[in-house]
């Protein structure tokens, strides 16, 4: 990940957080993935959560979480609570997005066969995260990687 | 009313794995074999037909808490897939009849994913 991109995303939070998990997203794991959102959902749960917040936390984590199977070459997913929000942070080792306007837009894909025919890659990931998110940031470098930050205010 | 154990009886669903929600009160569902479309689109607990049996099927419904799965058309359900289910707690049938015969009888039983 190209250091500016990274310090302008990640470093951003003055207060620390309560609950940080990173977790480790393999490109191409069809068979594990899910699991760290599941992960997610189920520590929001612990600590009390409501409900309708939780499945829109689950609901994007799960999106960001496949995207980094289809999409990246590997990368990381974060989770954080403060006080004030929720956010996860996916961070991943390229390739890169050359047209992020054109990857937000609903029904554009560039997934491969292997995930189509698993029946992902309708080109509705990114537009689902935005729907449940308070806030989308996403930042990309083509040979460099993408960084998507991803806020819920409590 | 159609709890999701009368639901299973009524259609004579084969039952591969059991969550701990055959009480629950089952209105809409979904019938979709397009992952992506069910993220965006899936309500709580929808019941779900497709016929997707990989082991994906199980996140999906779990982290949208789905009622259940329906895996349609008399289809093999990958083994992985009935043992994700399980240690997640989600529902997961099979049938024979297809995806337009099990929502035809879940529209006339009254679960019309109305409102």
């Amino acid at each position: 990940m190209h250091p500016d991109l990274s310090t302008s995303l990640c470093n951003n939070s003055e207060v620390e957080p309560l609950i940080k998990h990173a977790f480790h997203i393999s490109a191409n794991d069809f068979v594990s993935a899910g699991e760290a959102s599941q992960k997610i959902k189920n520590i929001l749960k612990q600590i009390g959560v409501n409900s309708e917040l939780v499945r829109r936390i689950a609901i994007a984590s799960y999106e960001a979480e496949m995207n980094l199977v289809i999409h990246s070459n590997g990368g990381e997913l974060l989770f954080l609570v403060t006080p004030s929000e929720i956010q996860l942070i996916t961070e991943d080792t390229g390739p890169g997005i050359p047209d992020i306007e054109l990857a937000m837009k609903e029904g554009y894909s560039t997934a491969s066969q292997q995930a189509r025919e698993l029946g992902f890659g309708a080109g509705m990931g990114l537009p689902n995260i935005q729907r449940n998110a308070d806030t989308v940031d996403i930042r990309s470098e083509v040979g460099q990687g993408t960084i998507l930050k991803i806020t819920f205010k409590i | 009313m159609n709890k999701l154990k009368d639901i299973i009886t009524e259609l004579n669903l084969n039952v591969l794995s059991v969550g701990d929600n055959l009480d629950i009160e089952v209105t809409s569902g979904c019938c979709c074999d397009l992952l992506s479309w069910v993220m965006a689109n899936g309500k709580k607990n929808d019941i779900w037909i497709t016929v997707q049996t990989h082991v994906n099927i199980v996140a999906v419904a779990s982290l949208l808490e789905l009622s259940g799965i329906i895996i349609s058309s008399g289809l093999t359900v990958d083994e992985k897939t009935i043992e994700k289910a399980k240690d997640e707690g989600v529902t997961l049938l099979s049938s024979s009849m297809s995806a337009f015969q099990l929502a035809g009888i879940l529209y006339n039983i009254g679960i019309k994913s109305e409102g």
